[in-house]
């Protein structure tokens, strides 16, 4: 079975919001749109989102870190918001596993945002149904467009990549590979909700340049002095 | 949680009405078995089980004030097989349905007996009637609790405690209730009702303070590492995404300050519990017809505040994700 998720790689992430706009962008004119703003440009703006960047700042100074955390709607593989929803609105597609909201059962209790430990459902004040990310259903399933773009417009926006997407049962897809080598792991483990979305973690990079490396031909950077005469030229510094 | 007036509403109008009819359908049974007098058809059992009626019709009134679109309300009853809510949206009308039918029951005096057990026991229509409101009416205490008992997550609610409370303090309104309705109507039961009132105010008391009790020592499962993945001690946030406010800053948090709630805490079991109690003392020694009236009105604004308090208190995991606007 296929289960459709994002793996974001939180080493890479910039938090630039790229994500957050170009999501909106999209949706707003799309099958989840419109998505209401109240207020845009008042003193007190609101409005309906499905993907944030948020931002986390780890350890103490002046050993601190800043993570950036973009965070939507995670399809769970066991939603808690699915089965509380009273009029059958909320559901989880069979074909794909993503999780959406029929906008024209929801009566908007907002019983499923209570059932949702991650926060990912908001609702539309103006429509005053539940909204959520749909992981681009109107992108992702449109055989017109070409393959390379039937990916949601958080994923194509990105402009580090931070952002990837494929189906997690597939053991050799993108995704799956990446969460099996990077050490993909999902948020709140502990109320076995099962996120499909994946996080990889932050890792330090650092990079060791040894001396000699600095006199070669292959530094990137030319800095080399002049080579030691005793030496002579090498196989390093043959033009091929 | 931000306490929403249409849920406190709700909650505690319909838990005062099912209580309210299940003290008449108690009355009823008690003077099956000769142990208090019968009563009028009419004006005790037919006008107690309307004013039961009424309290509950409020409460579905209030109910709908939390829809976004109440005109599809009808879709809630499809999902019963898995959403509690579904199926307190099922067992609320039918409950109701059941309460008009013993009140017409026995306003018309449809109560030939069907069958006589032992020569002793007539069974008739409001016998049965009233056996399916008092499941119905149990049913739907524990439908209304597990629809917030069942968020594993809400570790404030996810208790057998909030159960207990919500069936118990029902009762306990109920029951005042109904010796208010006995003492404005005139009619000698006023001390049966007030016993068991406060019988089960006290116990309520009891499961509502060990609620208390347990969750000012909660410790939640997930933290801002488990919320984020990062496996260090020290993890903050810094910025949410946004300045201004969203739906997750506004349904999540209530939005008041600490002291407000340490008053509201210290105020509502004064107001459940305790006044209720020495009001219908104080009736019971000065056989007034007002005081039962005034410890149901004392009570149920105490049930208010309870209410209140038992959203305001429940802290939703989401909030690690919207602690800092920037």
């Amino acid at each position: 079975m296929t289960q459709l998720a994002l793996v974001i790689d939180l080493n890479v992430c910039v938090g630039c919001h790229a994500c957050v706009t170009s999501c909106k962008e999209w949706n707003t004119s799309g099958w989840a749109g419109p998505m209401t703003d109240q207020r845009p440009y008042g003193r007190d703006p609101s409005g309906t989102f499905f993907n944030r960047v948020q931002m986390f700042e780890v350890g103490t100074f002046p050993f601190t870190e800043t993570v950036h955390f973009p965070k939507s709607c995670l399809h769970c593989e066991d939603p808690p918001c699915v089965p509380v929803c009273p009029t059958g609105a909320s559901y989880k597609r069979p074909d794909n596993g993503v999780v959406l909201v029929d906008y024209d059962k929801c009566i908007g209790c907002k019983y499923c945002s209570w059932a949702c430990p991650y926060g990912a459902r908001e609702i539309d004040e103006k429509l005053r149904v539940m909204k959520k990310c749909t992981l681009c259903i109107d992108r992702i399933t449109d055989t017109s467009l070409p393959p390379a773009e039937r990916k949601p417009a958080c994923v194509l926006a990105c402009p580090t990549s931070a952002r990837l997407f494929g189906d997690v049962h597939d053991p050799y897809s993108e995704v799956s590979i990446a969460i099996r080598e990077n050490g993909g792991y999902q948020l709140m483990p502990e109320w076995g909700t099962n996120p499909a979305n994946h996080y990889l973690p932050r890792r330090k990079t650092r990079m060791q340049i040894h001396e000699d490396e600095l006199v070669r031909a292959d530094n990137p950077l030319k800095k080399e002095a002049p080579l030691p005469a005793a030496q002579g030229e090498t196989l390093d510094d043959v033009a091929w | 949680m931000h306490p929403a007036f249409s849920v406190i509403f709700l909650t505690t109008l319909i838990g005062a009405g099912q209580g309210l009819f299940l003290a008449l359908y108690t009355g009823q049974v008690y003077s099956l078995a000769n142990l208090l007098p019968p009563q009028d058809g009419t004006a005790f059992y037919a006008a107690g089980s309307l004013v039961a009626v009424l309290l509950l019709a409020l409460g579905l009134v209030a109910s709908f004030f939390h829809l976004g679109h109440p005109e599809r309300g009808w879709r809630a009853a499809s999902q019963w097989r898995t959403s509690w809510l579904s199926r307190e949206v099922i067992l609320l009308p039918a409950f109701m349905g059941l309460v008009l039918l013993y009140a017409a029951v026995h306003h018309l005096g449809l109560t030939t007996p069907w069958l006589v057990i032992k020569d002793r026991i007539p069974v008739d229509a409001s016998l049965v009637l009233g056996l399916l409101g008092a499941i119905a009416s149990f049913l739907l205490y524990f439908v209304t609790a597990m629809i917030y008992a069942s968020l594993r997550f809400l570790e404030e609610w996810h208790h057998w405690l909030t159960v207990a409370n919500y069936t118990l303090l029902g009762l306990a309104s109920g029951f005042t209730l109904a010796a208010a309705f006995s003492a404005w109507q005139g009619i000698d039961l006023v001390a049966f009702y007030g016993t068991w009132g406060v019988v089960f105010t006290l116990a309520a008391a009891a499961t509502r303070l060990g609620s208390l009790y347990r969750n000012a020592r909660i410790v939640h499962k997930s933290t801002p590492r488990t919320a984020i993945g990062i496996r260090h001690t020290e993890v903050r946030q810094r910025a949410q995404g946004f300045m201004g406010g969203s739906f997750n800053t506004r349904e999540f948090f209530h939005g008041r300050r600490p002291a407000t709630l340490r008053t509201v805490r210290l105020v509502f079991p004064f107001l459940t519990f305790v006044f209720p109690v020495l009001l219908l003392g104080a009736a019971y020694l000065l056989a007034s017809p007002y005081l039962p009236l005034a410890a149901f009105a004392v009570q149920y604004a105490g049930l208010l505040g309870e209410r209140w308090y038992f959203f305001a208190e429940a802290r939703h995991p989401q909030n690690l994700y919207y602690q800092s606007v920037a």
